[in-house]
């Protein structure tokens, strides 16, 4: 078991687009560190950085307190489950696990032990003779990771392992990788494009947008303190609404109205002239399913287009009409996420006893104490509590080291990057 | 899915396993015929009276089974090293990116198209020349020549079907590159492997014209080249049954291998190592 310690990590390509740039994460013995973010935002290139399947252009890769930079795959003793399980075909279950303990060399009864201790722990005691052609996907996943458990490796590595899986057996997986990781306490780096998988196994989430590291905060961190509008929009589920703003004193005008938002956030976001503010879905309400009691923030009237019942919430969607500098952001912001949204709406999530139905014009109230603010043109979050967000990199430093890689990126830098 | 054959289907089949049967049915009734019968012009399909003489005349024969021994070394080693070659080629052209891959493609291809007989008279001065001709390197190293093409494009096509990510997950797993190919290329691409063997086995057994060309005296003569020397004493009376005889038994080994490896040659042999 080691810490991994990733220091201005950089991959460029042969055409010097640089899939990871300046990307610094440490990762602490045994913590569950996950990459996340839209495809080609260079989570899995990073993942494959550490493991050694893809050389790092510049940056250093520190393993357990050892520079592993220029170290193959099997001198960093790291275990990896592949995206595809990349189990092998004519090997049994038993053979498979047993691979990396063969390969260095351990004894039969050794071997035999320790893939009998991964089998039972994984449940595949009874499937060791099989082929993994006769397994079902989840059972391949689990043989995946025995190959994995079966050695002392110094950290797990995973590259989105349960998006072959369907949605039940995902869940169910989640769970298990979650236990095992808790229980044999190894470092895990998990790479995955699932905001869930993210928010619900990792002990912190490194979110990456086109190879450069947004923020890196717990769970909790990143959904109550997004730094930017990606993170914000990247990070729960129905993602936060988002709408153009005014801010005047402490009132903040949006198309529904006009709400009260606490000083010291109103303070941060004086004179920036057009906004955009960030709900969650789960800020709104049904006012009238409100306790009395609960008055903390304002309503606003408007006409549900659609209603989604799940029984225990419901989810109603409120079309809006934005101003084109604050549309061309948002659509940007739907680019990056990898989403296609048609329409600009607000999602509110309901209480399950709500009754309002399509087509009313209904009274919704918004806790306007989580609300925050973004700049349309940086698209920064104006109203971020720094001190529980997490390391965020800062802005200027990454503008910065892009420049000095411009300027480094020579034709014969570019020619050596192509050749390895 | 199983589906009900026609009448017609099964009248086709038979039309042509008749076309294609007769002609060994025909060989293997003649290899029990006397030698006799055969010259006083037998009209008959079935022998007469059964022998097997001519068996145990041609296995007696000083020349067949050193022509027999000849074919069985030279076909074996020319496979052995052809196969070994072109899977190191083939994996090099399917994994590595190298200047000229395409050239090698195409050389390859062109070897493969260029006809034997137009080769044979500068071989035979080279050969000469050498001191390979009549030695079994003479035969091997043209065999090799000729089978190596075919061999390195179905072994790459083979390669190319591997995922890379069984590489790589063995590299990670503590492989080196040649324990990864050893362990996890080369048992995937085993189909591949033997169908480059017997398809550069059947070549080298088969081949006529280099052997006959290339060779004086059973030192290093096959039996296809051998058997255009049993001509008997009677020059306008062949042994047709010794000739039938010997057909057979060159027929056998080809026979044997295919039902050895027909099990091997499956194709899917991946399946179940990644997720379709």
């Amino acid at each position: 078991m080691a810490a991994i310690e990733m220091k201005n990590i950089v991959k460029q390509y042969g055409d010097g687009f640089p899939a990871v740039n300046d990307v610094s994460i440490d990762v602490d013995d045994g913590e569950f560190m996950i990459l996340v973010g839209p495809s080609g935002c260079g989570k899995s290139t990073l993942l494959r950085m550490i493991v050694g399947l893809e050389d790092i252009t510049s940056g250093d890769m520190v393993i357990g307190g050892k520079r592993v930079n220029d170290l193959a795959p099997r001198d960093r003793n790291l275990a990896m489950v592949f995206q595809n399980y990349a189990l092998y075909p004519h090997l049994s279950v038993y053979e498979n696990i047993a691979f990396p303990l063969r390969l260095a060399g351990a004894s039969n009864e050794e071997v035999d032990r320790k893939v009998r201790e991964a089998s039972s722990t994984l449940e595949l005691d009874e499937h060791l003779e099989r082929k993994p052609g006769n397994l079902s996907g989840g059972q391949r996943q689990r043989v995946a990771m025995g190959r994995a458990i079966v050695r002392d490796a110094q950290a797990f590595l995973f590259d989105e392992p349960l998006s072959n899986l369907d949605a039940k057996l995902r869940g169910q997986m989640r769970t298990e990788i979650a236990r095992l990781q808790r229980r044999l306490g190894i470092t895990t780096v998990y790479v995955t494009h699932d905001q869930t998988e993210a928010m619900t196994l990792g002990d912190r989430v490194a979110v990456l947008k086109r190879g450069v590291l947004q923020q890196l905060a717990t769970p909790r961190e990143l959904y109550t303190n997004p730094v930017n509008l990606f993170v914000a929009g990247f990070i729960g589920s129905p993602p936060m609404n988002f709408m153009p703003a005014t801010i005047e004193g402490n009132q903040v005008k949006m198309p529904y109205g006009s709400v009260t938002i606490p000083e010291e956030r109103a303070k941060k976001a004086q004179g920036k002239g057009l906004l955009i503010a960030g709900i969650r879905p789960e800020h709104f309400e049904d006012a009238s399913v409100l306790d009395s009691g609960k008055t903390q923030g304002s309503t606003f009237k408007a006409k549900v287009d659609v209603v989604e019942w799940l029984g225990n919430e419901a989810y109603a969607y409120v079309p809006f009409e934005a101003p084109p500098e604050v549309q061309e952001q948002l659509l940007q912001l739907e680019r990056d996420l990898d989403g296609e949204s048609l329409r600009t709406q607000l999602v509110i999530s309901l209480d399950g006893a709500s009754r309002i139905k399509e087509g009313d014009e209904a009274e919704i109230y918004v806790d306007a104490r989580q609300m925050h603010l973004f700049d349309p043109s940086t698209g920064e979050n104006l109203t971020l509590d720094s001190s529980a967000a997490g390391t965020i990199p800062s802005e200027t430093s990454t503008q910065q080291v892009a420049h000095e890689q411009d300027a480094i990126a020579t034709p014969g830098e570019q020619e050596a990057a192509t050749e390895t | 899915m199983k589906q009900k054959l026609g009448p017609g289907v099964i009248v086709g089949f038979i039309v042509i396993l008749i076309w294609c049967l007769l002609p060994v049915a025909w060989i293997l009734s003649l290899s029990f015929k006397s030698v006799a019968e055969t010259t006083s012009g037998s009209a008959q399909f079935l022998p007469k009276s059964w022998t097997i003489q001519n068996y145990k005349d041609i296995l007696s024969n000083g020349d067949f089974t050193d022509a027999l021994r000849n074919s069985f070394g030279i076909a074996i080693i020319a496979t052995v090293l052809s196969v070994i070659f072109a899977t190191f080629a083939a994996y090099a052209i399917a994994r590595l990116d190298f200047k000229g891959k395409r050239v090698v493609l195409s050389i390859a291809l062109a070897i493969a198209m260029f006809p034997v007989v137009s080769l044979i008279s500068p071989l035979f001065d080279m050969w000469r020349t050498f001191h390979l001709f009549n030695t079994w390197p003479g035969l091997i190293i043209p065999y090799l020549t000729f089978t190596l093409p075919l061999a390195i494009w179905v072994l790459s096509a083979f390669f190319r079907e591997i995922p890379w990510e069984m590489e790589q997950a063995a590299q990670v797993d503590g492989a080196t590159s040649w324990q990864a190919f050893r362990k996890v290329i080369v048992p995937l691409a085993a189909p591949g492997v033997f169908t480059a063997a017997i398809l550069t086995f059947f070549f080298a057994w088969n081949e006529y014209a280099l052997a006959i060309s290339l060779t004086s005296t059973t030192a290093s003569r096959t039996v296809p080249a051998q058997m255009s020397f049993f001509v008997g004493p009677d020059p306008f009376n062949p042994p047709y049954s010794l000739l039938a005889t010997a057909s057979v038994i060159v027929t056998i080994p080809v026979i044997i291998i295919v039902l050895l490896f027909q099990r091997r040659i499956v194709a899917g042999l991946t399946s179940g190592a990644v997720k379709g």
